[in-house]
This record gives structure tokens, sequence and C-alpha cells, in this order.
């Protein structure tokens, strides 16, 4: 989906602001829901690339507001009553038992809008790329989860890496199966992405599924 | 207990509230919890990651293979294996650094867990676009002939950046030299550099 996660290029975040002896943690609670989220994986409650997509479905402003373990928490619970293993209900009445007063995460409101399940989808191709082919990443701009970054969106790149058969992110976050695909590592050099804006001598490298890719128009 | 807004914030009471309901249910336990918690401050870190960048200054047999295949190469120093390591060389005409664009990827196995900054907005939508101005932030100036690899870690894979061994380090035993690699320069925003005193 075009949401406000896919950053890279994204202009106006200022510095790069460094913490000196930053801790592991800043506060129990992070500690507590990254231990939870990755307990919960391992139990095969939900898998990662859903627990990606359920950040990425939070509203922008949400996103960019909740410091980082928030949207964990915000995700891992989004997955967890799509799943089944509770409900908003449920969490509502603990919050509430917790605190006597305090209101549920509003959040959850929205996990009714998951995407549909559907099948694997054949990649159009049969035939691999091979190193050194020139590629095209696709124009595309699905609603589901997708690990193509919109700055490489219809740009031209080179295989430099075949990396064998990976879970596709995109079938994977809705359900639908790990529906496996050829990955490879790309490179993309930055004048092709960034235009006249690009520094001099910079590439960008990038790991993507066939699907992701055509052959570039000679 | 009140929930005490002024005492902690509410993503606090969530936490609590999720995690005694998925106790109640059987989903989850403290001790697990716990368990999980120490794992990350005791077992990961950048300590494991400066031990493989030592071994392949010192062995060039090991740091080709770690070159090949990082997840292999690591797992000989006793690393456990995650998701597949790649590992990326700095030469002196190849500079690399590493960025998850859409999260916060990041290769634990080696590194532990990322600082805030690997996982801010700033870093994450500025590294693709500007990596040298974003690396002079960090103090690193890289010549013009220098190629920038910048490695946005979009699958399962996860990058390590194998930095240069600094001049005048002939003499330093592994060990020695595993003291002077930072996590920073194994994400590639720094060099390694001996301490100010023996340069």
């Amino acid at each position: 989906m075009n949401g406000v996660h896919d950053m890279g290029g994204m202009h106006g975040f200022g510095p790069i602001v460094r913490e000196k002896d930053e801790p592991l943690f800043h506060a129990e609670w992070e500690a507590r829901v990254r231990a939870i989220m990755n307990l919960s994986m391992v139990d095969g409650l939900f898998n990662l690339d859903a627990f990606r997509y359920g950040i990425e479905q939070m509203a922008p402003a949400d996103y960019l507001r909740a410091p980082y373990y928030e949207r964990w928490i915000t995700s891992v619970t989004r997955n967890l009553i799509h799943n089944g293993y509770l409900t908003s209900d449920e969490l509502s009445d603990y919050i509430e038992r917790l605190s006597g007063s305090a209101p549920s995460p509003a959040d959850l409101d929205a996990v009714e809008q998951w995407q549909p399940v559907a099948a694997c989808i054949e990649p159009p191709r049969t035939q691999p790329f091979s190193i050194g082919d020139a590629v095209v990443a696709r124009n595309a701009h699905p609603v589901g989860h997708t690990r193509l970054p919109r700055y490489a969106r219809g740009k031209r790149g080179v295989i430099e890496t075949l990396r064998g058969s990976h879970t596709l992110p995109d079938a994977n976050a809705l359900g639908i199966g790990e529906c496996p695909e050829r990955l490879y590592k790309v490179r993309f050099e930055g004048r092709e992405l960034w235009g006249d804006s690009a520094e001099s001598n910079s590439v960008v490298h990038l790991d993507l599924w066939e699907s992701y890719l055509l052959p570039a128009p000679v | 207990m009140r929930y005490d807004p002024e005492q902690e914030p509410y993503v606090a009471l969530r936490t609590k509230a999720l995690e005694s309901l998925l106790i109640e249910k059987g989903l989850l336990s403290t001790e697990s919890v716990d368990d999980r918690i120490a794992q990350y401050e005791r077992d990961i870190g950048p300590l494991q990651g400066a031990k493989v960048v030592a071994r392949a200054w010192v062995d060039p047999a090991y740091r080709k293979r770690l070159l090949t295949d990082g997840t292999a190469a690591t797992g000989e120093l006793g690393i456990p294996a995650g998701p597949p390591l790649v590992v990326v060389e700095n030469t002196p005409a190849e500079h690399n650094v590493v960025v998850c664009t859409l999260c916060s990827c990041y290769p634990w196995t080696v590194l532990g867990l990322p600082p805030t900054w690997y996982k801010s907005f700033a870093y994450r939508s500025r590294v693709v676009i500007e990596p040298r101005a974003v690396l002079q932030e960090f103090g690193l100036e890289i010549a013009d002939d220098v190629t920038v690899h910048v490695h946005d870690s979009s699958s399962e894979v996860r990058y390590m950046v194998l930095p240069e061994r600094p001049s005048g380090t002939e003499g330093l035993s592994e060990e020695e030299l595993a003291a002077l690699v930072t996590r920073d320069a194994m994400i590639g925003v720094a060099k390694v550099n001996l301490p100010e005193g023996d340069r």
C-alpha cells in the first residue's frame, strides 16, 4: 500500500538525532511489547509479513505520532484480533479493569478493513532472470502489503545476485500462503532513482521478488 | 491498582492489558516474556559482529567464506542462525551502508537490537536519496571517487558491513581488534578508528 511507512526519499524529517549511551529499551513496556510480539510469532499466532502489514495500516498521522513500540503493539493486537485469538471487546474490558476508566484504543476499530483472502498468483514469467539482466521494477500500486518501495517503481536496474526462492510477503501478509518466488538483488543507480537530485556516484541495492520485475525494454 | 496517566503512558496500560489477557487465555506466560527480554539483554549485541569482523581481518580464508555466505561463516563462530545474512565489504573504492526504508530490518544476530536513530524517519527517508549528506552528519566524509552503496533491506536478507581494517593495527591481537569495531561501523555510518592516543 502507498502508506507513510514507505519513506525512502521523503523530505522534511530533519536531521538524524542520535542518543548517547542509548539503553536497549526506554521503558519496561517497550521490552514487553517486543517479547510479546516475538513469542506470538514463534507460536505461529501471526507471521512477520502480516505484522508489518498491520503497522502499515495505521492511519498515517497515527503512524507518525506513535513511538516505535506503540506501532508494534498496535499491529500485534490487530493481528491477534484478526486471527481470532482475542476480541477488541475483551481487550477493552481488560483495559477498563486495570484502569477504572481509560477508553479502549481507537485504532482497533479499523481491524475489519483487512484485505480479503485469495489464492497464490503465478508470476507471469517462467524464465528466470540472470545476473546482468536489465530489468524495470513494475509501476504497480497494490493496496495490500508489498516490499517494492515507491521510489524504485518504474525504475531500471540490473540483476546482480540470484537469491533463490523466498516467501512472497505480498501473499503471506494476507494469509494467502507463502507463494514462494525467486528473489533477486537488484542494483539501481542513484541517477536513475533521483534524477538530477542524485548525489554523485551512489547506488541503491534492493532485494526484489520476480513478480515485482519486468525485463527492461531494449 | 488504578491507571495513572501521570505515572505511565497509555500504551503501557495497553501493554499490560494485552499481556494479562494473553496469559489468561494460555497463549503466553510471564516467565516466557521475562526470559525473552533477558535474552535481548544478555545474548545478542554488537560484540558478536565485532568478533566476526576481527576474525575476517586476521584470517583471509574466513573473510572469503564470510563474504560468500554470511550465515554459515557467523555460525562457525557460534552465532545462532537467524534470517540469511549477507556481509558487504568496504574497500578504498566502495563504501556500504545499510537501511530499511520500509520498516526496521536489522542484522540482529550480529548487531543485536537497532538504535533508535536507525529506526528514525529521518534516517529511513534520507539515506537512500542523500547518503553522502547523511554520512557527513555522522562525521564521515566519503570522497567523490568512492562509490556509496546503500543496501535497503527489503527482503528477509539482512546486511552487515565489513569495515576496513585501520592502518596501524598490524600488531594487534584478534581480541584487541574486536574491541575497536563499533556497531556504527558495521551499519556503515562510521569507520573503524584507532583510539585517539594511538593514532
